[in-house]
């Protein structure tokens, strides 16, 4: 029975996109001038190109009285919109968007706190340090903490070991 | 001065950091491009240089220049060098980019593996941190297999940071590396209790994901879960678990019921909107998997639907958006709620978010009925009519579509109004749904007779104004209709008003420029016309007008004989030769158009899509047999020496004359679908089939819905004046309402009136049509033919689950102990002189290169099984649930309002022994039904009540509880039944959980515990299934023992060749009614083998069994037993005492037992590939001996599974009546069989480098088949 069989039950190879909450985080310019992206999912070079190109079209495109989530292929998009900098985060159809919606919201007052008064040339300036924040609270696709002071607490280590 | 302008152009260069470039980049607005590739040129000089400070600045840039779009990839060796930087400033920007670059298939990678873990383990929190960020972003398949070992340990690290960051990452190495679930697992389950709030929700968070996926292996943590829920404030968290619970209900709807009641309190609770929003999703869940009959289950929808409204009404869009999304899921199980809101969902159709009139679009689905269907879709089209972007319009298209279609066209009172809205929505310019309206048409046209006169009148103005279509074709999908309108006015083309006018539109030559299959109908279609108008006109005495039709025809035809499609070309040519034959005859003045008409006779019948699938396959007729016998082997064997001498040819020539065949086949079976396709007349119907069809069982088994209409058909003029000569939808309505209007004012005066009779169809069987629930008659007399199914077609199929899913490979059973074989590979060094015996282990660990993935395939495999088995597992786990559901319901009921701080205890209980699963199992049970505990007093009501009549207990006992023993033997049988299905199938042993399922089964209380009489009869009742390894160690009155052997966990660390150990599991079950306490478990050890006895405890003393058992209850313990030789199969005295507590006494007993420890025992199942076994065997090493079996009366496979299941083989390989079988003792002997079988005779040749150990077993094999 079962155990005489010599059929390979091997599972095909799993397609590149896993399923992950949050797919990718980006910060983008009214010009669509990508000034962060992160992706918790390997996409490659060329489409993310493509993807951000598209992803901020369909984000500047909408009014400010339509809603912040976008239904975009087999995905959604939560944005919200600051000044001149959109956060687009894509997510998986089973999240939670108004979390998520909240989560952008702190991640900007994380920033907000860290550069005091944040702006769009802060985070082009100090990428790197952006990066550590946005690892801080999202780590492969989940939320890992949104505590404020938490979030910076290894930023502060880090540069204060810069600085020695 | 030349060295300083050299020194100064390197400084500048060493300067230009990432904020240079940032602005350089601002500064160079017009020459962007140009600008970073002379940054790329600069980079690729930083890197050449050997300062780590330069090159991390470099790739510090890269990583900019990465996210605006360059490919960086050809750096990727420079970043793995900064990664390994010991400066922690370096490191990080190595990391960041490795993050941002590498994916999997990124070759670097596997130089890292060892960079990652000397970061893993350093001391610096920091670096370990980056590390695993890092990981998480480019982990693969093989860094997760490596380094699983590596983060499982970080999970348990001081700091918390750590812990957090290393729980989420596990989930990535899950992932990519399954194999790494079951081991982890317990400490992932441990850090969901974390003093870490931090740490606690990553384990949330992983486990939350994990269990959506496989919610089936998860039920058993609910428990907790429902503990985190109740305690925690992090909303994040609670989202998390809400979530979870939401997938774990589906499984187990007593869950449900559990959750209600706490869910309800948040959803009044709460302030925050997100965790508002996820509760009212999984209540809705909840209900929707909750059978209905819950009492409170109408008021919960009703609260979701009212916070949902609010949702709606307020003025954040994000929140309406939501609103409407959550409550189109409640719309699909309570459309009734829904449509008390109706209100305010229409509202939002003239929202002026797009998202929201989409979702309120899908609302309007459930909204309809027969009263306002024309009132919403008028809304609809004039939606239509101003939509700004072609999306939003196509989406109203569709649901348009659907909302008149859904249910067999239920809500349309009048089909004349939907034919001109479909008509209407061809003026749709650029539209992609052009193929959908046409099917609406085709499909209208076909199933309502009645409507066919109107149909074809509106086709034809299609057909006519054409040219108003197709204006820019190429990229227009709305030509599709002329597909549909060309084939209307063809088939049905009696009711034609100017046949001779629709034939010419037919063939004008800009027809031409339509699709290649909208052609093909043209043509043919033309032809039924061409048929219909000679079969008008044959009947008038002039001849010339038919003659004129047929010079048309021939005029116009060779437009499309010279047309690139094949189809197109074949069908016009072959029309146009048959026309001008008919030509020739009417010019002889012969009648031919009786004859031509025949062509194209038969009534069409719509068929239902999977009506060909339906058809069972008749009895007797086997789809694979040969029809013709293929050549036989040995034939071919006698030709095959013969043609090594003549000519290749024909040997040749045979099997590639075969395969000519099969691609012949194939290729036929392609041409026939495509042809298929694009016939507009199969699967509507072939109209000779059909027929054949039809007159045998007769016309009355086709079903007929019919439909009453009042009004008299009235075909609006078409207008050829009216630019577009296309109908408004419009003046229906008004008709429509008027005659509800006449309606409503004939039924108050009571009059009945006659209702016209329509042409019947054909004296066609009429079923009674949709009621209508609303006062609503419709009009006009309407068949609506539902689709035909063959007679004896089969219920609908079920599909299937994406098998490309990447969390199958996730489905693991997790209460299931673990095996040697699955310890996560630690990376050590051997010891030098490593045994011979762990040769094979050494061949895994070696590492050639395809020996892992092998073996994960064989695991996977396995893994399959498992979960086959886990299916069936949970099916009868669902049976004996739904049975104790029935049990306790009025428990559940009056129990409910037991708190969970009861519960918590129990939980806690069960982590405190994580080993017995069982424990768990029955805890879930418990805790989900709330049933109080079979408490004391209770069982001394039972007794009381005994014990006034003694000399009948049998009989109270009977009388007490009528309905239990009945219960227990049915499901007895029943899960004895599905065991010796299962273990039919079974390969590996250790399925434990189900056995001990199976002994959840003896949970009733039979009376009174003395009457030994009683206990008999039950013992009766339960012979051992046939292939258990859980053998009757001893019993009393009071105990039964049960003991499994065939559990051994080796230590792993230690050293193979002095410590080998075996676990002994034993089940205690309590049969007497007392409660039993201080179990102690002793065994007089020999030279050879002891109980593993704690530290500090003398050699003699026994083990306390880590549990009580109330009465009625089972429990399991395993004790560890180190063995120094398994050569020798051995026996072990051993004593159980423990205290018997009644109301009143208390009483020690003891049992004694013995343990038989057999050589089989010693055995592990572990698998081995062919080409090992075959080195194995080559080796030399070993001794061999054999044995015969005789009358041996069972099919091979059962003989084999048998020797799997009981022996702890697995099958290396099996030809036809011949198996090599292959397994390990736990101190590394080799043990191979070859397994032959000829009548009842079994051979069975054996080697294996112990010859006593080989003796023995062959022993142990022997005994166990003559036992059967």
């Amino acid at each position: 029975m079962v155990c005489t069989d010599n059929i390979d039950f091997t599972i095909p190879l799993q397609p590149a996109t896993d399923r992950i909450m949050i797919k990718f985080v980006l910060m983008v310019n009214r010009q669509g001038q990508t000034r962060l992206s992160r992706y918790y999912h390997s996409v490659e070079l060329s489409r993310r190109a493509a993807l951000e190109a598209d992803v901020v079209r369909y984000c500047l495109s909408r009014k400010k009285d339509q809603c912040s989530f976008v239904e975009y292929k087999d995905f959604k998009l939560v944005y919200r919109q600051y000044a001149a900098l959109y956060i687009v985060v894509g997510i998986t159809d089973s999240e939670n968007e108004l979390s998520i919606y909240e989560l952008v919201h702190n991640f900007v007052e994380v920033l907000d706190k860290y550069f005091s008064r944040v702006s769009e040339l802060d985070i082009m300036f100090n990428l790197d340090r952006v990066h550590i924040i946005l690892d801080e609270m999202i780590q492969n696709g989940h939320i890992v903490e949104t505590n404020k002071s938490r979030i910076l607490a290894p930023l502060t280590t880090i540069d204060k070991m810069v600085d020695s | 001065m030349a060295l300083k302008i050299v020194k100064g152009s390197i400084d500048r260069m060493f300067d230009k950091n990432l904020q240079d470039l940032v602005r350089g980049i601002r500064n160079h607005k017009e020459d962007e491009a140009k600008y970073i590739s002379t940054c790329i040129d600069e980079i690729k000089q930083e890197l050449k240089q050997d300062n780590i400070a330069v090159k991390a600045n470099a790739v510090c840039k890269l990583t900019y220049l990465q996210m605006l779009g360059y490919d960086v990839s050809w750096a990727a060796f420079n970043i793995v060098e900064v990664m390994s930087s010991s400066k922690f400033t370096y490191k990080r920007i190595g990391y960041l980019a490795a993050s941002q670059c590498f994916h999997e298939n990124t070759d670097v990678i596997m130089l890292t593996t060892n960079q990652i873990r000397k970061d893993l383990s350093s001391p610096n929190q920091y670096d370990t941190g980056v590390a695993l960020t890092g990981l998480s972003c480019f982990v693969t398949p093989d860094l997760a297999r490596d380094l699983a070992n590596d983060i499982m340990t970080l999970m348990s690290h001081t700091k918390p940071y750590i812990r957090k960051k290393a729980v989420l990452i596990m989930y990535k190495v899950f992932l990519k590396y399954p194999e790494s679930l079951r081991p982890a697992f317990p400490r992932l389950k441990e850090k969901l209790e974390d003093p870490d709030p931090g740490v606690q929700s990553a384990a949330v968070n992983v486990i939350c994901e994990l269990a959506r996926r496989n919610p089936k292996n998860y039920l058993s943590l609910a428990p907790l879960f429902f503990k985190l829920m109740t305690s925690s404030t992090n909303n994040w968290v609670l989202i998390k678990i809400i979530k979870l619970f939401g997938a774990l209900t589906p499984l187990e709807p007593r869950l449900g019921k559990k959750l209600i009641e706490p869910l309800t309190n948040l959803i009044h609770s709460t302030s925050a909107m997100s965790l508002l929003y996820e509760c009212v999703n999984t209540v809705i869940a909840v209900l929707i998997s909750l059978s209905s009959g819950m009492p409170n289950h109408s008021a919960s929808i009703q609260l979701c639907v009212q916070k949902l409204r609010i949702l709606i009404e307020d003025s954040d869009q994000n929140l309406k958006y939501l609103g409407l999304l959550a409550m189109s899921k409640i719309l699909k199980t309570h459309p009734k709620s829904v449509q008390s809101h109706k209100d305010l969902i229409l509202q939002c159709l003239d929202d002026k978010d797009e998202s929201i009139r989409l979702r309120a679009l899908d609302l309007l689905y459930g909204m309809v009925s027969k009263k306002n269907l024309m009132e919403i879709v008028k809304k609809l089209m004039i939606h239509v009519d101003k939509a700004e972007g072609t999306t939003y319009r196509d989406e109203l298209l569709t649901k348009i579509i659907d909302i008149c279609s859904q249910s067999n066209y239920q809500y349309i009172t009048n089909f004349e109004w939907y034919i001109s809205i479909l008509v209407e929505l061809t003026r749709l310019e650029g539209t992609r749904h052009g193929h959908l309206i046409a099917s609406q048409m085709l499909d209208v046209a076909i199933r309502v007779k009645a409507i066919r006169v109107f149909a074809v009148a509106q086709m034809a103005t299609l057909l006519d104004n054409a040219h108003l279509l197709t204006g820019n074709m190429q990229r227009n999908g709305i030509c599709e209709v002329l597909y549909a309108a060309a084939w209307i006015c063809g088939e049905f083309s009696e009711h034609l008003e100017n046949p001779v006018q629709t034939l010419e539109a037919m063939l004008r030559p800009k027809v031409a420029t339509l699709p290649g299959h909208i052609q093909a109908v043209y043509v043919q279609n033309a032809a039924k016309l061409f048929a219909t108008i000679l079969k008008n006109q044959e009947g008038n005495t002039d001849s010339t007008a038919a003659q004129e039709t047929s010079q048309m025809m021939i005029d116009r035809l060779p437009l499309f004989v010279q047309s690139a499609n094949l189809e197109v070309q074949e069908r016009a040519s072959c029309i146009l030769q048959l026309v001008k034959y008919i030509q020739k005859l009417q010019q002889k003045d012969v009648e031919v158009a009786e004859e031509v008409s025949a062509l194209f006779a038969g009534e069409l019948n719509p068929v239902a899509p999977k009506a060909q699938k339906k058809v069972p396959v008749p009895e007797g007729l086997d789809l694979d047999a040969w029809i013709n016998e293929p050549p036989s082997e040995s034939e071919s064997e006698d030709e095959q020496p013969k043609a090594i001498f003549t000519k290749e040819e024909p040997k040749h020539s045979r099997p590639r004359h075969t395969e000519v065949d099969e691609k012949e086949l194939a290729r036929r079976r392609e041409a026939r679908k495509q042809e298929q396709a694009n016939n507009p007349f199969y699967i509507k119907a072939s109209p000779s089939s059909q027929k054949v069809y039809q007159e045998a069982p007769g016309v009355e088994h086709i079903p007929v819905v019919q439909i009453d209409l009042s009004v008299p058909l009235k075909v609006p003029a078409t207008t050829p004046s009216h630019p577009t000569g296309l109908p408004m939808s419009d003046q229906y309505v008004k008709l429509e309402e008027e005659r509800r209007q006449k309606e409503r004012a004939e039924k108050k005066k009571k009059e009945k009136k006659k209702r016209k009779e329509k042409r019947s169809g054909r004296g066609k069987k009429h079923d009674s049509g949709p009621e209508s629930e609303e006062d609503i008659t419709p009009a006009h007399v309407v068949d609506i033919v539902t689709e035909e199914m063959p007679e004896n077609a089969l219920p609908s199929d079920d599909d299937d689950k994406d098998p490309n899913d990447p969390h199958k490979a996730l489905d693991i059973d997790l209460d299931k102990p673990l095996a040697d074989s699955e310890k996560l590979p630690v990376r050590s060094h051997r010891a030098a002189g490593a045994p011979k015996s762990s040769a094979e282990d050494g061949e895994a660990e070696n590492a050639t290169p395809q020996e892992p993935k092998k073996k994960s395939s064989k695991e996977k495999r396995d893994k399959k099984k498992d979960k086959e088995r886990d299916r069936k597992r949970s099916k009868e786990e669902k049976k004996k649930k739904k049975h104790k559901h029935e049990e306790k319901e009025e428990d559940l009921l009056g129990g409910q309002a037991e708190e969970p701080v009861v519960q918590s205890e129990e939980t806690k209980e069960v982590e405190a022994q994580p080993t017995s699963t069982s424990a768990e199992v029955s805890d879930l049970d418990f805790w989900l039904s709330n049933a109080p505990v079979p408490s004391n007093t209770q069982e001394a009501a039972t007794v009381a009540e005994a014990a006034p009549a003694p000399e009948a207990p049998a009989g109270t006992a009977a009388d007490s509880e009528p309905e239990e023993p009945k219960d227990t033997e049915t499901e007895e049988s029943k899960s004895s039944k599905h065991k010796k299905k299962k273990q039919k199938k079974e390969k590996e042993e250790k399925e434990k959980k189900k056995k001990k399922k199976h002994h959840h089964h003896h949970h009733h209380s039979d009376g009174g515990g003395e009457e030994s009489v009683q206990n008999g009869t039950v013992e009766e009742e339960e012979p051992l299934p046939p292939m258990s390894n859980y053998c009757l160690l001893a019993e009393n009155s009071y105990i039964k023992m049960m003991m499994e052997d065939a559990d051994q966990v080796c230590d792993i660390q230690g050293n193979l060749q002095d410590g080998s150990q075996v676990v002994v599991s034993v089940i205690f079950e309590n049969k007497s009614d007392s409660f039993l306490k201080s179990m102690e478990f002793n065994v007089l050890d020999s030279l050879n083998s002891k109980l593993q006895r704690p530290e500090g405890s003398g050699p003699h003393d026994g083990l306390t069994v880590p549990f009580q058992l109330p009465p009625g209850v089972s429990n399991e313990a395993r004790f560890v037993f180190t063995v120094q030789s398994i050569v020798m199969p051995q026996k072990l005295k051993g004593t159980l005492t423990f205290i018997v507590k009644n109301e009143d006494s208390s009483t020690h007993e003891k049992l004694d037992f013995k343990l038989h420890f057999t050589c089989t025992s010693y055995l592990i199942t572990t698998p081995c590939y062919s080409d090992a076994f075959a080195k194995l065997l080559e080796s030399g090493d070993l001794k061999s001996s054999s044995v015969r079996l005789e009358g041996v009366n069972m099919p091979f496979h059962h003989l084999l599974a048998r020797i799997c299941f009981h022996h702890h083989f697995s099958v290396v390989e099996r030809i036809d009546s011949c198996a090599s079988m292959y397994s390990r003792s736990i101190q590394g002997h080799h043990v191979c069989l070859l397994v032959k079988t000829s009548g009842q005779t079994v051979s069975i040749d054996a080697k294996c480098d112990e010859p006593t150990l080989l003796g023995n077993v062959l022993d142990e094999i022997k005994q166990t088949f003559s036992q059967c």
